[in-house]
């Protein structure tokens, strides 16, 4: 019997091919029902494929079926983490529309209600990342615990503790509570003392510094075009805060200026928004100064909106980066065509190129570190 | 062969083993289960909540209704799975994890075995329960159980070093005493007890603080517990191999799990703070009854299980990069280091302090390796730049 050698393997039979992982629509760090494939070579990401839509409703079709005032609540439901905010660039179109003369009462509590949804919202991030870092739900309690008192506070105000609904086309549905004023206050101390906590937790721990840092960089000249926005913008050095380049409400006469960071990197994210959160505290304070009793909605409301025919696009700064409404009146009670620019949509466009390169808990971390809310990606 | 227990005289070797046995393992798995409810408990305090509450007084049967819980839960095998490998896993994980109870000095003269090696021992089973690990993950048919195991399988390997390494520092330096006060003391032992009876004046903490410190950071990489809890990461791999186990096979990688983290308390108490015979001595005139001795290993070992708790409810998760750089230029060549400086305070004979202050250098030394590496990272495995660039090519 003879024995044929066996050839020596070459290197060609060793080729080993990348590896498909699924994350989510399941998954415990996709912040909702988003859904990634990423293609691993050992732990390294080597391509990533985000799918959105799991979480589509049709918010905008909704939103022209019903009249200016129903369209409120669905927008609190495209951002239900600042739906203060979402809220505010809704009403403010409609506004722009039918040349309503907003009274400075209202614009003053409606700056307060949105710097402290900013707040509560920044503080939803801190603890959801931390939970991404890998710390075992200390910074989430933490931060849990500052987002409901600035929670309890909404529910006193406007009855509900998510879907506020509190805004309306020329003011506010109704007049704050009596005690608004040192409720707010107290707020702001125990959100002041969360920052501090945060510091001493993340801001200064090694680990969180060696996971964090240069991580997921992203140029400025990068995140221009891809059209980021807030925080994840400022974070590459960029100083564009809507708040200060073309103020709405009276932003113009408080004193403040936009927060930026120079790396680009996971980090600065972090940092930046820690930061926001005490420069909204600032803010809240010098608008409770200038806060001035009288009426929170015009004389002459009609009962029922009608809007001239026309088109406004309204954006503000929301917590997540410019939250944009833009409507088209032919006249009536609804809007003839909405479309909400989403700040999460556009900056979740970064994330293949933040991630490829990475590993693969740094992808996880980048996610988290962009801060989407899935209900706003796809409305 | 007959041996003796409790003041029996005159019993067979293998049922008094087996008497030991049952005992330490039954004895072992409730104090596990009441470990998990400490877990719980403390862990909420950390995080400003309460904890478990509603069953038993203070939640303390909330272990048992877990368990309870699990033990009626469908057992289920994904379809693709390799039936003997994931059916098997979990013995792989549990046995070498209650095979190393075998060794560990409870109290004086009363443990399971006085093993001449029992710390060659110890080290051999636990090392054992890595198999375990990768058959889970690659029993499962899972993605994430397959990087879950791979990584424990890289972890597991690369923090047995330092960890025997830690473990032969002490080993080689002990200071056994003889049968009474007057014997001569001979150096060097891989016998527990010898190891415990060695520091009935001063515990071995004093004379290694680097290699205390070593060990615990070893020892959490071995539990696979945070910050080196990467197997498992709930934010990435979504509890890595055990993904796809239910029910009873899933509560024995649990117990497994809780009952290494006991022993590996049990074992650093006996090596590093003195086990029963610090402060008590060994040689005084009434020897402390045994219930006090059990009292201070428990407080020991409680220490050890309170600062795992505590260093989890603070820390973050490592990079897998980061991790093995760690074990590898960092905790390796500090131990490498320690081992000589013992060897030549063996060899000359020199004085022990020596070691102490050696000791507290070397953990000046770690802690500025750990913040050089913070202040300097490697160099990214490869930008989104360059993997285009080797696509094109």
């Amino acid at each position: 019997m003879v024995v044929e050698a066996s050839t020596p393997f070459e290197a060609s039979e060793f080729e080993t091919q990348d590896l498909l992982i699924n994350v989510g629509p399941q998954h415990p760090s996709t912040h909702g029902v988003f859904r990634m494939v990423l293609e691993i070579d050992g732990e390294v990401v080597k391509d990533l494929v985000p799918y959105i839509g799991y979480l589509h409703r049709g918010a905008e079709k909704l939103c022209e079926n019903n009249d200016f005032r129903q369209g409120i609540g669905y927008m609190d439901r495209t951002e239900y983490l600042a739906a203060h905010n979402a809220e505010l660039s809704y009403v403010m179109a409609v506004e722009a529309l039918a040349e309503i003369e907003v009274p400075e009462r209202a614009q003053w509590i409606r700056m307060i209600l949105c710097e402290l949804n900013r707040i509560s919202s920044h503080f939803m991030f801190l603890g959801a990342f931390g939970v991404d870092v890998g710390v075992f739900g200390t910074p989430f309690i933490y931060a849990w615990r500052e987002r409901e008192t600035v929670i309890d506070l909404f529910e006193e105000i406007s009855g509900d503790r998510m879907m506020y609904a509190y805004f309306r086309a020329g003011g506010l549905a109704w007049e704050v509570p009596t005690n608004f004023v040192e409720r707010v206050q107290q707020v702001l101390k125990s959100a002041r003392q969360g920052v501090k906590d945060f510091d001493g937790l993340l801001t200064e721990n090694e680990i969180f510094i060696a996971r964090t840092k240069g991580v997921g960089v992203i140029s400025a000249e990068d995140a221009i075009e891809i059209g980021m926005s807030g925080p994840s913008l400022r974070a590459s050095g960029v100083p564009l805060d809507l708040r200060k380049t073309e103020p709405y409400l009276y932003y113009d006469q408080l004193d403040f200026e936009p927060i930026t960071a120079e790396g680009g990197d996971v980090f600065d994210r972090y940092l930046v928004r820690l930061q926001e959160i005490s420069q909204s505290i600032d803010l809240i304070e010098q608008c409770l100064d200038r806060l001035q009793d009288g009426p929170i909605v015009p004389e002459k409301m009609p009962r029922m909106l009608r809007l001239p025919e026309g088109e406004v696009y309204m954006r503000t700064e929301a917590p997540r980066g410019e939250y944009g409404v833009y409507m088209v009146s032919k006249g009536g009670n609804k809007p003839h065509r909405l479309k909400v620019r989403s700040a999460c949509l556009s900056n979740l466009q970064a994330l293949k190129q933040m991630s490829v390169g990475q590993y693969v808990a740094d992808a996880i971390i980048i996610l988290g570190s962009i801060d989407i809310v899935l209900s706003e990606v796809d409305r | 062969m007959s041996t003796e227990i409790f003041g029996i005289e005159d019993v067979n070797v293998w049922v008094d083993a087996l008497i030991r046995v049952l005992l330490v393992v039954g004895f072992m798995t409730v104090v596990v289960m009441g470990l998990i409810w400490i877990e719980r408990k403390v862990l909420a305090r950390f995080q400003q909540r309460l904890g478990p509450t509603r069953t038993g007084p203070i939640g303390l049967l909330q272990s048992v209704a877990d368990a309870l819980k699990l033990v009626g839960k469908e057992d289920l095998r994904p379809r693709n799975a390799d039936p003997w490998t994931f059916e098997l896993a979990p013995y792989l994980v549990f046995i070498p994890v209650f095979l190393g109870f075998v060794i560990v000095p409870f109290v004086l003269d009363w443990q399971i075995r006085i093993l001449e090696l029992g710390l060659l021992y110890f080290v051999a089973v636990s090392g054992v329960n890595i198999v375990g690990w990768i058959m889970a993950g690659w029993g499962s048919d899972n993605r994430y159980a397959m990087i879950g195991g791979m990584r424990a399988a890289a972890q597991g390997i690369s923090y047995e070093l330092p960890l025997v390494l830690s473990l032969l520092a002490v080993a080689m330096v002990v200071e056994v005493p003889g049968t009474d006060a007057s014997a001569e003391a001979a150096r060097g032992s891989l016998n527990l007890n010898e190891i415990v009876a060695s520091q009935h004046e001063v515990p071995n903490i004093v004379w290694q603080p680097l290699v205390t410190v070593v060990f615990f950071i070893a020892a959490l990489a071995e539990l696979n517990r945070t910050p080196f809890d990467i197997p498992v990461g709930e934010s990435e791999v979504v509890g890595g191999p055990f993904v796809e186990y239910s029910g009873i096979r899933w509560s024995m990688f649990f117990l497994a799990e809780y009952a290494a983290l006991l022993i590996m308390a049990l074992v650093f108490a006996a090596v590093f703070l003195g086990g029963w015979a610090w402060p008590f001595g060994i040689w005084m005139d009434d020897a402390p009854p045994r219930w006090a001795q059990a009292l201070v290993v428990a407080g020991k070992a409680s220490l050890f299980i309170f600062l795992v708790i505590w260093v989890r409810a603070s820390v973050p998760r490592l990079r897998i990069d980061q991790l093995m750089g760690f074990s590898w230029k960092i905790l390796l060549p500090l131990m490498l280091v320690q081992v000589l400086v013992n060897g030549l305070v063996l060899v000359y004979d020199w004085p022990e302090i020596i070691l102490t202050v050696v000791g507290l250098f070397g953990i000046v030394a770690l802690f500025a390796m750990v913040e050089r590496a913070v202040r300097h990272p490697r160099p990214r495995p490869m930008t989104a730049a360059q993997l285009q660039g080797e696509a094109a090519s």
